[in-house]
């Protein structure tokens, strides 16, 4: 692939240190006509499908001027709902970082029975309806389940309050980590990490020093998405949240709330804040990859 | 790395530490949780500004947050009795609130501890049509000419959905002098003009106003008064039958919950400013008929109700909640019977 | 090091000792620290909820799960929430491989920005997406008031909902693909081209079979993460049974008529549905593993 002949063969470069694959130009191109028209029709598709949502988000948050605009964002409600979904994150991405990261090296570093189920258990919450996973948590912890005396006993509400949304959030959330460090911790194999016990490096020390040097940009990137998605979660959030304004209700869901109020400028202002956290992850992640690309190219997996 | 490593956690650190003291730094002030109806938003946004004024002025140095819920009422009355903390319920009809009170929640006569029968306000049901009413909606037989598509919500979860299924019902008893079948017939066809049930009255409202769908929204009067203001005059007409429900939304203090809270004298204070000059006002500001019309500050507020004939929930067509819930609206009832969507 | 040459430090020359061991052994530590706690919280988190689903929609008994199930109008949402998802899939694919053939193969300007924004529907919330796309494609939105000179309408029909639906499943679609067209090799085509192959016989008879596993895979990661999808949908949908409501929004609806074990029966079926769509893409990426080399 490399077309320095002086370059080290690619084979015998370790991954992380090879150049970004390049991207080809196929020898035989098509014609000029087809080439520029393709990217027209995609270019045209995208800037419809994906561009034209984004920036209606942000007209729409504007139409009414910005004092409506400032009005949905700091009246208590909307205060609230900034808090709650900060919170929810603040909890539910660090507990997920440390699951991913015990999860990858289980998966990457050792050979066990069962190891291909637990990579599918991981991947569930990606096929699962958000609405279920709001669901099992309400039958579970709900009125009419098995725990129900027990949490009356004890006074702990996890339906309608915010242990239920961590909860929700978690289940949602969880894989994204697990999911960006398993492929990049699996390329990298345990090399670097035999070499270091082998000079005498306790467990601990091989972990921070070793290898979380080497999975630094992909950590990074899974706790955006999973910070990302976790701020944004809807369906499951929804079904268990019982919407008490200024208490459980989340960003989306105040969204939600003010649609109904027809108060779409409201709703729209809000929403405005979450596009420019998802544009932030994407500018972050666009950098990751422009400065790390060839070690973010083994986890370019979804 | 190391360095970004250790700022980058520091930084996260601090902000956790912010985040939880912003957080839990609410004051200790009374905090009360209405759990009301759909439609009510506007209303209790003004009313809750207006109490918390009213509650500073008499205790001073005292605030109190008032947190709303809203939903449809059936669902809503549920979700209290699942565990949802309510301090006061302001509901849409008297069963929803006896559901809560045969929990042990609420005391068995919580009816007679407000004036008119815990009812500050009370409302009926109108339709709201496209402009020029172009269908030609004027009674509720028209509902079900053909080519009509009716759109109301569900009255498994929502308040107004009963009171306007009532409606219809009382129309066909009137009309077919008490014969059950034909009035079963009636609001089978209704429903069968109906294209969704949405859980909420607000939730109808959207689908009728917002996503224009169906021809005619059977609604609270006060939510197709609300319509026109948020939506335009220019877009719907609002046409009142000549006969229909008077619809009953009370009051009540949710007993067993002020009690764990320690908030009784704020809810019950939160629901008597209800039938106070401002609280009244506020009401027929919003649409809501007041109950105590003379203690309405401004008068011309009380000419936007039109005049119909109101049926009770009591008259003998029904014979009170008692009777109307389990025989219409309960498991393998009357609505389950006729109720079979799909066009 | 490359992995052999870590196994071979390991030991796989030593001798282990017989009998069936859950995991061969390792001088890396930590296993049972790493894999005990990832376990039980899998446990806590998935397993014991999934668990209660699973137990509620079986405490109905067979008759009545099968009653709910097989009812008119879950049926109508199921046929709603899986139609729904083909056609948003299908579209994905066209769309999907051309977008990421345009990304990989062409240059030209914007290409770095077109690259990062296909991931925007991974980082937007549904909500905020569904919002968004009602306003846009309503009657007096942009796209839905041009619509409308033509006569369609979209917001508020089944075609709302498919458009939500392209827009949630389009980053499966080209992030599963690119990967794979990035590291296809030149040789095979410049050997395509000089034994005689045209440009779209070269792109049909060699390219396309070797995108394949990749483009299923895409398929259907787009398809189940569309047929579970609620935030997006819900605003653009008119939410009318048997014509356009979603099995996720049935399921809101039992919920709020407090109707749980309705709620339970149509959650375990699209549970099984979950599960099933797992089943089939872990198929797909072992079968491509095999037969290409390239993990999708």
């Amino acid at each position: 692939m490399a077309s320095d002949p002086l370059a080290a063969p690619t084979s015998l470069v370790p991954a992380r240190n090879r150049p970004a694959p390049k991207r080809r130009v196929s020898p035989t191109t098509e014609r000029p006509a087809v080439k520029y028209t393709l990217i027209g029709i995609a270019v045209l598709f995208m800037a419809v499908i994906l561009l034209l949502p984004l920036l209606t988000v942000f007209t729409q948050a504007l139409v009414k001027g910005p004092g409506v605009f400032m009005k949905a964002i700091t009246e208590p409600d909307g205060l609230a709902a900034i808090r709650l979904t900060l919170l929810v994150a603040v909890i539910a991405v660090p507990l997920n970082l440390v699951f991913g990261v015990a999860a990858a090296w289980a998966i990457a570093k050792f050979e066990f029975h069962g190891k291909a189920f637990l990579i599918t258990l991981i991947d569930l919450p990606f096929s699962v309806s958000p609405v279920v996973a709001g669901l099992i948590y309400v039958l579970l912890f709900g009125a009419n389940s098995m725990l129900a005396p027990f949490l009356n006993s004890i006074n702990l509400q996890i339906v309608f309050a915010v242990p239920g949304i961590v909860l929700a959030t978690i289940f949602v959330t969880f894989p994204f980590i697990a999911r960006e460090l398993i492929p990049l911790m699996q390329d990298q194999g345990s090399g670097d990490e035999e070499a270091a016990l082998s000079l005498g490096a306790s467990g601990w020390q091989t972990f921070w020093r070793v290898t979380l040097p080497n999975i630094r940009w992909g950590l990074l990137y899974g706790v955006l998405l999973c910070n990302a998605r976790a701020m944004g979660e809807f369906g499951a959030v929804s079904v268990i949240s019982g919407h008490i304004r200024g208490v459980t209700n989340t960003m989306p869901l105040q969204i939600e709330i003010l649609y109904n109020e027809y108060n779409f400028a409201g709703a729209f202002a809000v929403a405005s804040l979450l596009a420019l956290l998802a544009l932030v992850t994407l500018i972050f992640k666009t950098i990751l990859e422009f400065r790390f690309g060839a070690e973010l190219a083994a986890s370019k997996r979804h | 790395m190391k360095r970004t490593a250790q700022i980058l956690a520091v930084t996260a650190f601090a902000a956790a530490i912010g985040l939880a003291g912003i957080v839990t730094a609410h004051a200790d002030d009374q905090k009360i949780l209405n759990v009301s109806y759909d439609p009510t938003r506007e209303l209790y946004q003004e009313y809750n500004d207006a109490f918390a004024k009213h509650w500073a002025t008499l205790h001073p140095g005292s605030t109190v947050e008032i947190q709303q819920s809203h939903g449809g009422s059936g669902a809503q009355a549920q979700a209290v009795v699942d565990g949802l903390g309510a301090d006061v319920v302001t509901l849409a009809l008297q069963g929803d609130v006896d559901r809560i009170a045969k929990a042990g929640l609420i005391d068995k006569n919580w009816q007679s501890k407000l004036p008119d029968r815990a009812l500050p306000y009370t409302s009926t049901i109108v339709f709201l049509v496209r402009k020029g009413n172009p269908k030609g909606i004027h009674d509720w037989p028209d509902l079900i000419k053909d080519g009509v598509q009716v759109v109301l919500p569900n009255p498994k979860t929502s308040g107004g959905a009963r009171w306007a299924y009532l409606g219809a019902w009382a129309w066909a008893a009137k009309q077919y002098n008490n014969d059950e079948a034909k009035e079963k017939d009636f609001v089978k066809q209704l429903y069968s003009h109906a294209p969704v049930l949405d859980s909420g009255a607000r939730g109808s409202t959207v689908t009728f106003a917002q996503k224009q769908i169906g021809d005619v929204l059977v609604a609270w009067e006060n939510e197709a008064y609300l319509a026109l203001d948020e939506f335009g005059a220019d877009q719907f007409d609002i046409v009142v039958p000549p006969q229909s429900m008077l619809a009953e939304p009370p009051v009540a203090v949710v007993d067993k919950n002020v009690d764990a809270h320690g908030t009784r004298a704020v809810a019950t204070e939160y629901l008597k400013y209800l039938y106070s000059p401002e609280g009244q006002t506020l009401a027929a500001k919003n649409h809501y008929r007041p109950s105590e019309p003379d203690l309405v500050t401004d008068k011309s507020l009380l000419s936007g109700f039109p005049k119909l004939t109101l049926i009770s929930i009591d008259d003998p067509i029904f014979g009170g909640w008692a009777k109307v819930g389990p025989k219409h609206f309960g498991d393998g009832g009357i609505f389950d019977q006729i109720y079979k969507p799909g066009n | 090091m490359t992995r052999s040459t870590s196994q071979a430090i390991s030991g796989a020359g030593a001798r282990p000792r017989p009998g069936w061991h859950f995991a061969k052994p390792s001088v890396i530590p930590g296993f049972g620290l790493t894999l005990g706690f990832a376990v039980t919280y899998l446990t806590l988190i998935v397993l014991i909820p999934l668990a209660g689903l699973v137990l509620k929609a079986s405490s109905l008994g067979f008759e009545q799960f099968w009653k709910i199930a097989s009812d008119q109008r879950t049926v109508a949402a199921l046929t709603t929430s899986f139609g729904s998802s083909l056609i948003a899939a299908l579209v994905n694919v066209v769309f999907g491989v051309l977008v990421a053939w345009v990304l990989v193969r062409y240059s030209f300007p914007g290409r770095r920005l077109l690259d990062a924004v296909v991931d925007l529907p991974f980082a937007l919330p549904t909500a905020v997406a569904g919002i968004a796309l009602s306003a846009l494609y309503a009657p007096n939105g942009w796209i839905g008031s041009l619509a409308g000179h033509f006569g369609f309408k979209i917001a508020y029909t089944p075609a709302g909902i498919v458009i939500a639906l392209i827009f949630v499943g389009l980053p499966f679609m080209v992030r599963t693909v690119q990967p794979v067209l990035e590291e296809l090799e030149a040789e095979i085509e410049e050997a395509a081209a000089t034994l005689g192959a045209n440009r779209f016989q070269t792109i049909s008879r060699v390219l396309l079979p070797r995108l394949t596993p990749a483009i299923l895979t895409g398929f259907a990661l787009a398809f189940a993460r569309a047929v579970g999808e609620y935030g997006s949908v819900i605003f653009i949908a008119a939410n009318i049974p048997y014509k356009s409501e979603i099995a996720p929004l049935l399921i809101v609806i039992r919920l709020e008529e407090f109707n749980q074990p309705a709620a339970a029966a149509i959650g375990a079926v699209m549970l099984v549905i979950a599960f099933v769509m797992l089943l089939v893409i872990n198929l797909l990426q072992a079968w491509s593993r095999r037969r290409f080399g390239n993990g999708v």
